[in-house]
């Protein structure tokens, strides 16, 4: 259909102004984060003037040369993609059962329940790191009776904040929300009646969950599973918070590098490594999602 | 219906229990009458007192407020425009500019504009707080309108046009109103997110800035007081209400989280 003169000026009135904001304070500084990786660190910080004195660009690979000769970056940065898939399991752990409840409740109900799940998410993520600083603490019950435990057991008492158990409950605490909500809306379109056949065929409740409801749920867990990956993965204020010297992900690197070094180049190479893990994991997922759910004769609704 | 077995309910209070025993801490220790958030000694408005004599915590939430206002108008207006436009047209460019800052870790945006802005000679601090602030709400404004427009009959903004309405008149006085709780609830949203935000903000705001959240990160790097609690506790209330608000004036809410999510 060809568009009036007037239609198309009118298309571009509302699609401009958040398109023009975007390019300007998204994909510019995106762009020049990834020319930033390419060039040499400054003197005090920063970045190095890009014409050297002899106006040659000065664009190099030193930066990634540094992140795979060092072993250092290539640990945190596994620590970093463990940490995020063992947060991932866990999350799924606790959510199916939460999806199921919510999913197989009245309708009227539902969204009240849902909205319970997505309340916490709201509230500020600062204020949900600090409460695991009080439940942790030395002087809290819990570091107590573990200790306490500890103790009968003849072991020496432990620290509950400030180590790797720590960032992982949190971890775990901030990111259940994102799971809990595409399982949901999968579950929710489940045909019941494939339950009620299963068991008039004779399967047990268990034998329901393994071979109908779970493997139908697939493309929701892989949605989960991308949507807590992903920021776990990037996460820096937990570690900086509840964990201990040695606890830093790769988040932490980048923000040493940025406010701390000040060494930007290597600062961005971290971060773009970051984006194409995250991305690239994100995207198998929602493959496997689509191809896996169409295996399993899942529908998309 | 199949009935969840008592199993499956206990699991699901376990997570629900999971979810909200921390919040609840923090809110009772906020009237606790010790400096130690362990044992209950008794209970007292103290901390919120101490609260709004800290000139510091005051001037920080005062730029969150404004930080918040700002952004909020801001990216709801271009929101609302991406979310129409994505509804009506392709645009390819448009939604991936407005879903990836959704996808990414957002530390990624933090340092990006970090790098942007100093290259940029542009001085940190409340302004480039905010245009930060903006670009990253504009894409869950853009998610919440675009599904309302999804909900909504289409046939009606094109009987308006039949009728001779030019395509901004026809906006105005017939798609505008049917998707008003829409643009509204993301409103709620963006300001709730900006008043929330800590990690873009922690790399846009510079040495001198305070926000609320930039207040909470310091002083729970230096020591923990009841007073982080009765800040906490007061903040947690206004998303709170907020967030209750936005949904009941629009359930695209829960709706496009559920979409943001598939």
């Amino acid at each position: 259909m060809a568009l009036r003169a007037g239609e198309r000026k009118s298309r571009w009135l509302v699609s401009g102004p958040p398109l023009l904001y975007l390019i300007a304070f998204f994909a510019l500084p995106t762009l020049i984060m990834v020319l930033a990786s390419f060039r040499s660190p400054g003197e005090f910080g920063g970045l190095a003037p890009l014409q050297g004195d002899d106006g040659v660009l000065d664009l190099n690979l030193d930066s990634y040369a540094r992140f795979f000769a060092e072993p250092i970056y290539a640990q945190i940065f596994l620590k970093s993609v463990v940490t995020a898939l063992l947060t991932t399991v866990i999350c799924l752990l606790l959510a199916y059962p939460l999806a199921m409840v919510i999913a197989r409740s009245p309708k009227r109900r539902r969204d009240m329940l849902l909205l319970l799940v997505i309340l916490p998410f709201w509230s500020n993520f600062l204020i949900r790191v600090y409460a695991w600083m009080i439940i942790l603490g030395p002087q809290a019950a819990l570091a107590n009776g573990v200790n306490w435990l500890l103790a009968l057991m003849g072991a020496d008492p432990v620290s509950l904040l400030f180590s790797p158990f720590a960032v992982l409950v949190c971890l775990v605490y901030v990111h259940l929300p994102f799971m809990v909500l595409p399982l949901y809306a999968n579950l929710e379109k489940h045909d019941q009646s494939l339950l009620d056949a299963a068991q008039d065929l004779g399967a047990s409740g268990w034998q329901r969950f393994w071979r109908v409801t779970f493997p139908l749920s697939l493309p929701g867990v892989y949605a989960g599973a991308a949507l807590v990956f992903i920021p776990a993965l990037g996460i820096f204020a937990i570690p900086d918070i509840l964990g201990g010297p040695n606890d830093s992900l790769i988040g932490n690197l980048i923000k040493q590098q940025f406010l701390e070094t000040r060494d930007w180049p290597f600062g961005s190479v971290l971060s773009i490594v970051l984006t194409i893990a995250a991305l690239a994991l994100a995207g198998l997922a929602a493959w496997v999602g689509r191809t896996g759910g169409r295996g399993q004769g899942g529908r998309r609704a | 219906m199949r009935k969840p077995s008592k199993w499956l309910w206990a699991a699901a209070l376990f997570g629900y229990a999971f979810l909200y025993l921390p919040l609840v801490i923090v809110i009772v220790y906020s009237f606790n009458d010790s400096r130690l958030n362990a044992e209950w000694v008794g209970f007292t408005f103290d901390w919120y007192k101490k609260l709004f004599d800290d000139n510091e915590m005051l001037a920080a939430a005062g730029n969150s407020l404004l930080i918040g206002m700002v952004a909020s108008a801001v990216s709801t207006v271009l929101g609302t425009m991406a979310g129409v436009a994505l509804h009506r047209q392709r645009l390819r460019l448009l939604s991936v500019l407005v879903l990836t800052p959704i996808a990414i870790p957002e530390i990624l945006m933090g340092v990006s504009l970090l790098i942007f802005f100093v290259l940029l000679n542009f001085t940190l601090g409340l302004v480039s707080v905010t245009l930060a602030h903006i670009a990253f709400c504009i894409g869950f404004v853009a998610i919440v309108v675009r599904s309302r427009l999804a909900g909504m009959d289409e046939s009606l903004t094109e009987a308006a046009r039949d009728c001779g309405a030019t395509p901004a008149l026809a906006f105005r006085y017939v798609t505008l109103p049917l998707i008003m709780p829409g643009v509204i609830a993301g409103a709620l949203m963006a300001f709730t997110l900006s008043i929330d935000d800590f990690v873009i903000t922690f790399f846009t705001a510079g040495a001198g800035t305070l926000t609320l959240p930039l207040q909470i990160y310091s002083m729970i790097k230096i020591s923990v007081t009841p007073e982080v609690n009765a800040v906490s506790t007061l903040l947690m209330l206004l998303t709170l209400a907020m967030i209750v608000a936005a949904s009941k004036l629009s359930p695209e809410i829960i709706q496009s989280s559920k979409e943001t999510s598939s």
